[in-house]
């Protein structure tokens, strides 16, 4: 199983995941995730025509050619929104789908010309055809970023969290940003062979959710997207080649969505089931202080602290079956039945002292 | 010091005009705030109360005009002047800790390639301190109340220690216990020199709260020391059809 294709295809995987995660962060607190989809898919106009050009699949002419078109597609995005006044959202829209198309029909000219096979490769992503010799310049170039990224770390966090505080504070804050979207478009143009233009905004974005419900800092937040980015490539990695010909690239994603589902669903602080939870204990504690007070008011009503309040009156009372939750509160020792000699049949409950101290506690 | 231009102000701004989409909102500002005054700018909604300050910081640009503070180009003076945005301008889901917000007080000054090291932390500490939010620290800021957040957005200002302070709404949607905490905050740092400038949103408390007040709409309706600008000429120039509502407000504090 572990042939040097496999050992290649997962190196790559987790470096491109790893650095995904961790640019996707950025993306995803700055509310700025479909600029990603819109850089990767601008991209393969420039991927095709490099090739075209270049005649090959050179790394670096490659990564040059997806540059150049995603400046373009950013700059179009731009002019659209300042000059012609069409809203953020629609002009990534427009900018998106036109870069696409005009990327697909040079495809397709493409290989009508012969000799273009494996270009194809950039639409869906192929992990088999990322070479040893690609590692080195990747894990270069991919380092190259995060290096940036460090040495800028504080200018990048206050651009994410505040830019017009960061700006009041002398930061040249729109060529940081212009800087922040390089290194992105960088990232994203180094995973186009393993998870290709369509599927690339994924790995960006899945291990910053994933990695957003598990922390309180960004710098936690990144690193656990990097691991979760990681994690996902490698395990698509492993995958795909245990399932012989399953495509690595959508693979890595169902894994990276599936880690961030996970956490949507786990995490402890801000997981749906913690919140759930949460929300359910808080009910269950007012309906009990609820029915300790209607006991407490019935007793108050009668000028007896130990009068027994009868069940049916509390149902009526609270509009509601009150008997599960006498039946919990006789369990945490705060109210207990009491039997009245002319009333056999009816159920009533006092307030244990337990009761009487939860109920004047000014909170619980 | 070459070329400073009214030094003895603390912002002077002089036919200073801003328009979005070939509309004006801020038309001819002249403005002058004398150091150690704790101004309000008031004004109806629209009146570009945020965005005066905004274009005084350079952060909406000018189409013309200039501003000085202390007699320095604002991109100069930066290091004198602490910023306070509205609460809301920022998502406070994000990932930080009340130490990690009030620290970026400190990223201008603290200059490219440097972290902030054991003096900052000790500094913002004690803006912290000063706000009342020392033992929030390690808080992630999503877990805080509106009035708390604004505490920490104060505290990312003073641990500026600048000059001249801009406070946008900072009253805005707090509780009354914070509110009184935010005001004799701001005396206390009127008291120690600085100047302080709040853009605010209640008439009634502004002859209480100030000792200075900017009139705003579009124009600058008045401006001076409180006493004198507060009239119910100027407020009916300023404010127009609100006219009914600001009558009752002055009878309100007049008793």
């Amino acid at each position: 199983m572990l042939s040097p294709t496999l050992i290649t295809v997962a190196l790559a995987a987790a470096m491109i995941g790893a650095l995904a995660g961790v640019l996707g962060s950025f993306l995803v607190l700055r509310g700025q995730s479909l600029l990603g989809d819109v850089i990767a898919h601008a991209s393969l106009p420039g991927v095709v025509a490099a090739f075209l050009i270049s005649g090959g699949r050179g790394f670096f002419a490659i990564l040059a050619g997806a540059l150049i078109a995603g400046a373009l597609a950013g700059l179009s995005v731009q002019a659209l929104r300042r000059g012609a006044g069409v809203k953020p959202d629609a002009a990534l829209g427009v900018v998106l789908s036109l870069f696409f198309a005009a990327g697909v029909v040079l495809l397709t000219l493409a290989q009508t010309r012969g000799g273009s096979a494996g270009l194809t490769v950039f639409l869906f992503g192929q992990a088999a055809s990322v070479l040893r010799a690609d590692l080195v310049p990747m894990a270069l170039v991919g380092g190259g970023v995060l290096v940036v990224l460090a040495l800028l770390w504080k200018e990048f966090q206050f651009l994410a969290f505040d830019p017009e505080g960061a700006r009041a504070q002398g930061l040249p804050v729109a060529r940081l940003e212009v800087l922040l979207t390089l290194l992105i478009a960088v990232t994203i143009v180094l995973g186009l062979t393993l998870a290709g233009v369509v599927l690339m905004v994924a790995l960006l974005i899945a291990p910053a959710v994933a990695a957003r419900q598990w922390v309180r800092g960004l710098a936690p937040m990144v690193w656990l997207a990097a691991l979760f980015g990681a994690l996902a490539g490698t395990g698509g990695a492993v995958i795909s080649a245990i399932g012989q010909g399953v495509a690595t690239g959508p693979v890595m994603v169902l894994a990276a969505v599936a880690l961030a589902a996970l956490s949507l669903l786990l995490a402890p602080e801000r997981g749906i089931l913690a919140r759930r939870n949460r929300q359910a204990q808080a009910r269950k504690s007012l309906r009990g202080r609820q029915v300790l007070a209607a006991l407490g008011g019935l007793g108050a009503d009668h000028a007896n602290p130990g009068y027994a309040g009868d069940q049916a009156m509390l149902d009526a009372y609270l509009g509601a079956d009150a008997g599960p939750v006498l039946a919990r509160l006789q369990r945490e020792g705060y109210v207990r039945p009491v039997a009245l000699a002319p009333e056999p049949g009816a159920r009533r409950w006092e307030l244990t002292e337990a009761g009487r101290q939860r109920l004047e506690a000014p909170d619980a | 010091m070459k070329n400073l231009h009214e030094p003895h102000i603390a912002c002077h701004v002089e036919d200073l005009t801003v328009s979005y989409r070939e509309r004006p909102v801020l038309w001819d500002i002249d403005l002058d705030i004398p150091p150690g005054v704790m101004a309000a700018v008031v004004g109806p909604n629209g009146a570009g109360k945020s965005t005066l300050i905004k274009a005084i910081l350079g952060l909406v640009p000018p189409v013309a005009g200039h501003v000085r503070v202390f007699g320095q180009p604002v991109a100069e003076a930066r290091r004198r002047i602490a910023y306070v945005p509205q609460r809301q301008s920022v998502d406070w889901d994000f990932p930080a800790t009340v130490r990690d917000v009030v620290l970026m007080g400190l990223y201008g000054t603290l200059g490219w390639l440097r972290r902030p090291g054991r003096a900052e932390k000790a500094k913002a500490q004690a803006a912290l301190e000063q706000v009342g939010m020392q033992d929030y620290a390690a808080r992630p800021i999503s877990q805080l109340s509106g009035g708390q957040q604004q505490r920490v957005f104060i505290a990312r200002a003073l641990v500026q220690e600048a000059d001249l302070l801009f406070l946008d709404e900072p009253m805005a949607g707090v509780d009354a216990v914070t509110e009184a905490a935010i005001v004799s905050l701001l005396k206390a740092q009127r008291d120690a020199g600085r100047t302080v400038v709040v853009v605010h949103h209640d008439l009634q408390t502004v002859a209480r709260y100030f000792d200075w007040l900017v009139m705003l709409n579009q124009r600058i309706i008045a401006q001076g020391p409180v006493a004198e600008v507060y009239t119910e000429d100027n407020l009916r120039a300023a404010y127009g059809g609100q006219l009914a509502l600001i009558g009752t407000l002055r009878l309100a504090d007049d008793a």
